[in-house]
């Protein structure tokens, strides 16, 4: 396959998502991404419920796929294969979306492709920007992953750094509830933020002057909350200089790191993705770094940015084109870098 | 060496620091390795939001043989697993965002209380009902210093209690 009309399913977790893409030699194009949000199921517990989740995926799953097809304006016939992740994720629920991908290729008796989420998120800002220079370094930032990457023209991209503990997008949910404020934390936080003076509190930076890459953020979570039990009950002025201070020690950390990756491998391009890289500040204060440094950044749109199924389609809409095929034996994964191919 | 109470065997340590947190934490691994036989175990990993469970629970990891840079927290995703040997894998979940039991069913809990699997579970004490009494309760409390902690732990249960002698010999 050179090119196409390609699904994509995407349920790792929160969202069941499915779009579809047309590729062609050089150039990808989303015709249609329906994204069933669960957000708003999940607020009243503060968190992601996987019950709810997987529950949900499994009502939704068809449906989900049908409004892709339709708004598209295709049927199932005019498909040239399917895409849909494979991990990592919540088991039960990659399961849903992968067992229904698996099913809808093999009754149409098209190719199918597993495909990392990680490697989803990286071709979000390819989506958006189809002059990103390889290599070009990823830096992916959600609510369960939180690593830079050198992205190359063939092959698995390369691993440079990554959290050693809590991703960044699950520091910005759990700090949110620190400061009692709502599911989703990230949001929630940045709202609050803007009215607050990032300079009130002194928070550490984790792992800022460490020669690595890698990340940290379970020590600014406990700062936080020391700061929090320090001050209870918090005034509305005190909240929001506590949400200020921790988004500007979270994201600074983030901009130092990419910036001295993209200068070690002395690369023009930066691509930051996933949901965290929809944080105004962040992109603000890394849009600054670029111009200071001289690399170009690129962020997806917001809605290319949290989960999707677009970006699962154009991922395996190149792995397609590459004459990459996943038979029914493709299982789900929890945990495998991106760079191995756990289904080849 | 532990003592007996109603609810099973006890055993406290004192960490000054992370790193004496992380060897006690690999003890345990070894310790469960040789008690466990291939058979499932399970941890219940407790205390408030920063008090080093999932550190803890990383430093375990290595002690049962996998590379702790690859594991981190399971928050988002509820649960991560990780082969840990042919035929044993261990299974680190995470019920913080986990509002009931029907919840924990529906993302595989029953997958993980079976022979060859090891479940480390933070925030457990949030469904005590839905793990078996047969289990290891650590317990992280934070003290006066900021990187203090009193490891509190409770075994009942055959293997539980086989396990925390083992691991109270290894580490006096």
């Amino acid at each position: 396959m050179t090119g196409g009309l390609v699904l994509g399913v995407e349920s790792s977790c929160d969202e069941m998502a499915a779009a579809v893409v047309r590729a062609s030699a050089g150039k990808t194009e989303v015709l249609a991404s329906v994204v069933e949000g669960q957000a708003q199921v999940h607020r009243p517990y503060g968190g992601v419920v996987p019950e709810l989740a997987s529950r949900d995926h499994l009502r939704s799953v068809s449906a989900v796929a049908d409004a892709a097809l339709r708004k598209a304006g295709i049927d199932v016939t005019d498909l040239a294969g399917v895409a849909v992740t494979a991990g990592p994720g919540l088991l039960g629920s990659l399961l849903v979306g992968l067992s229904f991908g698996k099913a809808l290729a093999y009754r149409h008796g098209l190719p199918c492709v597993g495909v990392h989420h990680l490697a989803g998120h990286l071709a979000a800002a390819e989506l958006c920007e189809p002059d990103l220079q390889v290599p070009y370094i990823g830096l992916v930032v959600s609510g369960g992953h939180t690593a830079l990457y050198r992205v190359v023209a063939e092959g698995p991209p390369e691993i440079l750094g990554e959290t050693r503990d809590d991703a960044v997008g699950e520091a910005f949910d759990k700090v949110a509830k620190l400061l009692g404020l709502e599911y989703p934390g990230g949001p929630a936080v940045a709202r609050v933020a803007e009215n607050g003076n990032a300079a009130a509190i002194a928070l550490p930076r984790p792992m800022l002057h460490d020669p690595n890459l890698d990340f940290s953020y379970s020590g600014l979570k406990t700062a936080v909350s020391l700061a929090v039990q320090e001050r209870e009950p918090l005034s509305e002025a005190e909240r929001s200089d506590l949400a200020a201070s921790f988004e500007a020690a979270a994201t600074d950390v983030l901009v130092a790191k990419a910036r001295r990756a993209v200068a070690e491998q002395g690369a023009s391009h930066l691509a930051v993705v996933g949901g965290v890289a929809a944080n105004q500040r962040l992109r603000a204060v890394m849009g600054r770094a670029g111009d200071e440094d001289g690399f170009r950044v690129v962020f997806p749109s917001p809605e290319l940015c949290t989960d999707n199924a677009a970006m699962i389609a154009a991922a395996g809409a190149r792995l397609l084109a590459q004459g990459e095929r996943h038979g029914l034996e493709l299982s789900a994964f929890s945990r495998v870098p991106l760079s191995q191919r756990p289904w080849s | 060496m532990p003592w007996i109470s109603r609810s099973g065997l006890l055993r406290n340590w004192p960490s000054k620091s992370p790193t004496e947190t992380s060897a006690l934490a690999r003890a345990l691994a070894i310790a469960l390795l040789q008690v466990g036989d291939g058979k499932g175990w399970v941890v219940s990993l407790n205390g408030p939001l920063g008090a080093g469970k999932t550190h803890f629970a990383k430093a375990l990891a290595e002690g049962l043989g996998i590379d702790p840079a690859r594991v981190s927290s399971p928050t988002f995703v509820i649960a991560n697993e990780y082969e840990a040997a042919r035929e044993f894998r261990l299974v680190h979940a995470d019920w913080y965002r986990v509002e009931s039991e029907d919840e924990l069913m529906a993302s595989g809990l029953h997958d993980w209380l079976a022979p060859g699997v090891g479940l480390v579970v933070e925030w457990g004490d949030r469904f005590p009902e839905a793990l078996p009494e047969d289990r290891l309760e650590v317990e992280l409390r934070p003290g006066e210093a900021i990187e203090d902690r009193q490891v509190c732990v409770t075994a009942a249960g055959p293997v539980s209690r086989a396990a925390l002698e083992r691991w109270s010999a290894a580490c006096p």
